[in-house]
């Protein structure tokens, strides 16, 4: 990146990093972490296709000139997005994020606390709990391709979630985090970090979303999620960013022995989204589920790119990403089962499916396996298809119209993946905002 | 008229002619078996009467109650009251058969209408006691890993919940044991009336011991070549389609 292309971000988060400016209260080791980052954000080179890692991804796209760092909301807005910000209907702890300021929590219950669960602002947890903070804060190195991304994240993240679940703690209904988007060119570097002790549960989902749905910006996040022995932690995304955002997120989930985790992601907005997933399998007998949804029109791009991780033996792994495509939308899959040589008896599987609604469409799949153990199952898979004829003839002779039966096609196989939730009230959830993505298209 | 009326036929797959001059009239009120040995062109007139985009009518038309169908869609034939129950019906992933056929509903009523919920899963349940069927079916996608005689059940559900005025049920008791078979019949029977006028193709003539005809067709290679009461499938499961072609002379209706 030239010192052109982040005059602005640049600009504005310079006072911030050399401590001149009074936005934020942080530790001196956080600070110089931070100063740290921004130099290494600095020092590595541009994205180019020529990487592996960057393989058919529009990295024209990545020019970060116009959006501007920090900004503060009117009373307006505020109102605006408390009002607007609607997920579920029962929820055990919320945050929204407007810009990267935390504007409400509804703190969990008494209860919870008693138990002793935290559920904080990354900025108060970085004093109050520091040693856990600094345990797994960006405890993974971003292997993904966007390790230049992932030290603008740390360089410039001023707020976030904490939550840790401690041992044998189970939190039934899911924790709703919203992180909002505000203004033209505005930015926002999302964190979520999450530790589960032993034998804890829970599930997160996360909305991002923009106030105006055609004001371009940029969203760089970052979540760590930790799965302690036994644990079981589910994380959701629905990510519905506005159609000109430009969208980065590196998220690393950490599966100790007989822990499960499973993520959705949930790919709806934005212009290009990038969407780094690594899952690393580190205790015997851990279980990780990677599933994803997108539905891409107009000229949206969409790039995974995912590691499942066997480090441990007697581990399982099951992706399943499904896209649908419309108009001259992109997607591009990128993703490597490795089995380390000592992780014998592994289980992966990964599957990706697209459907393909339009002849401009275009999807790319890399899938991959490096398998350096024995006594190991593992299969991978990706296929690209059109709607089926006989199925749209099958809907038709019961009398619904080609357009209602192509949706109920497209969505059916969408939900699919959303289905494996063992949550209805997020399965629904996530079903209403694939429809009405459908229905926004139509008009 | 309220008859489905079938006028001397022709349909063709490519370049070669499945069906050749079928002339065949079903009443609204009447049953009417039609049989024939595989590959005389039975399940293509089913899929042809359906509106199947892979055949060509070459001559001859379908009327339903006087409308030209060969004019229609296939979802506007289905909303105008044709119904065909499929000898492989498709599996839809991921869709319901409580969305499913509650989509096949919405599309029947006017824009902007909504379809009532509570009526309709009232409705739903009831026809699936009718069928036997466990209620969490609705919540399972549509044929999807179903046995054949749950796709079967299935088929003759929606009829009930579509209540169309002309079935038209293809091969519905291939691959069904006697206790689905019975089943199965009984549903069709429930649903018999003076609305509803039914063209059953079958192979066999165990399904005429479940489902009594009114009227029994004969088809061979693309022609009707004998039509007579129900006593017909009797004679011609004794003597064999053989006996039926080489007896016939012109294709005679009643």
């Amino acid at each position: 990146m030239t010192k052109n292309e982040t005059a602005t971000i640049e600009k504005q988060a310079a006072p911030i990093l050399s401590g001149s400016s009074e936005t934020h209260e942080f530790p001196d080791w956080f600070r110089d972490q931070q100063r740290a980052a921004w130099k290494q954000f600095e020092s590595l080179p541009n994205p180019t296709r020529k990487d592996q890692a960057w393989r058919f991804a529009n990295v024209g796209l990545l020019d970060l000139g116009p959006f501007e760092y920090g900004g503060t909301l009117t009373e307006k807005e505020r109102a605006t997005i408390l009002e607007q910000s609607r997920g579920l209907e029962e929820v055990a702890g919320r945050m929204i994020f407007a810009g990267d300021e935390l504007i409400e929590r509804d703190v969990i219950s008494d209860q919870l606390k008693k138990r002793g669960v935290i559920f904080q602002s990354l900025e108060r947890a970085m004093v109050e709990h520091a040693d856990l903070f600094r345990k797994h804060f960006m405890s993974q190195p971003a292997k993904l391709g966007s390790a230049k991304f992932a030290a603008l994240h740390q360089a410039l993240v001023s707020s976030g979630t904490f939550l840790y679940v401690p041992r044998g703690v189970e939190i039934e209904l899911p924790i709703e985090i919203f992180h909002w988007l505000t203004g033209e060119n505005t930015s926002a570097f999302p964190h979520l970090l999450l530790v589960t002790d032993e034998l804890a549960k829970v599930t997160v989902i996360e909305h991002f979303r923009s106030v105006n749905e055609h004001a371009p910006g940029f969203a760089c996040g970052v979540n760590d999620l930790v799965a302690g022995p036994g644990a079981k932690v589910t994380y959701v995304c629905a990510q519905n960013w506005a159609d000109n955002v430009i969208a980065l997120q590196m998220n690393s989930t950490m599966v100790d022995h007989d822990a499960s985790a499973m993520s959705l992601n949930l790919h709806l907005g934005s212009r290009y989204s990038r969407f780094e997933s690594l899952s690393r399998l580190i205790g015997e007998g851990g279980r990780s589920d990677l599933l994803a949804v997108a539905v891409a029109k107009n000229q949206q791009e969409f790039d995974a790119r995912t590691l499942q991780d066997h480090v441990s033996p007697h581990t399982a792994s099951d992706l399943l990403y499904k896209n649908a495509l419309d108009d001259r939308a992109r997607t591009i899959f990128g993703g490597l089962i490795r089995v380390e040589p000592h992780a014998h008896f592994t289980d992966a599987y990964q599957k990706v499916r697209n459907l393909l609604l339009s002849d401009d469409a275009e999807a790319n799949s890399m899938p991959g396996l490096e398998i350096l153990a024995d006594n190991v199952r593992c299969t991978h898979g990706a296929t690209s298809g059109q709607i089926d004829e006989d199925e749209l003839f099958y809907l038709r002779t019961r009398g619904i119209p080609v357009p209602v039966a192509q949706r109920l096609i497209v969505t059916g196989f969408l939900d699919e993946v959303v289905q494996r939730l063992d949550h209805p009230a997020i399965s629904e959830h996530l079903h209403r905002l694939i429809e009405k993505k459908f229905a926004k298209n139509r008009d | 008229m309220k008859e489905l009326n079938i006028e001397k036929l022709h349909i063709a797959v490519g370049d070669q002619e499945i069906v050749r001059g079928l002339t065949l009239r079903v009443p609204r009120g009447e049953v009417h078996a039609l049989m024939g040995p595989n590959g005389s062109g039975k399940s293509t007139l089913a899929k042809v009467l359906a509106g199947h985009p892979d055949y060509h009518v070459t001559a001859g038309k379908i009327l339903m109650d006087g409308e030209d169908l060969l004019e229609l869609d296939p979802d506007e034939r289905a909303r105008r009251g044709l119904f065909l129950a499929f000898q492989y019906p498709s599996e839809i992933p991921g869709v319901t058969i409580a969305n499913f056929l509650r989509a096949a509903l919405q599309s029947r009523l006017p824009e902007g209408e909504e379809l009532e919920a509570t009526d309709y899963y009232a409705k739903l349940y009831e026809k699936m006691e009718l069928l036997g069927m466990d209620r969490s079916f609705t919540s399972r996608a549509v044929n999807e890993g179903f046995s054949g005689g749950e796709k079967k059940r299935t088929e003759i559900l929606q009829m009930a919940v579509l209540e169309p005025q002309y079935a038209v049920l293809d091969e519905t008791d291939s691959g069904l044991d006697i206790d689905a078979l019975k089943t199965v019949a009984h549903g069709v029977n429930s649903l018999r009336g003076p609305d509803l006028g039914i063209l059953l193709i079958t192979h066999y003539q165990r399904l005429l011991n479940y489902i009594i005809p009114d009227y029994v067709h004969v088809m061979v290679a693309g022609r009707i070549v004998r039509s007579g009461r129900k006593e017909l499938a009797l004679e011609l499961e004794e003597r064999g389609y053989d006996w039926a072609r080489d007896g016939a002379t012109e294709p005679a209706y009643r």
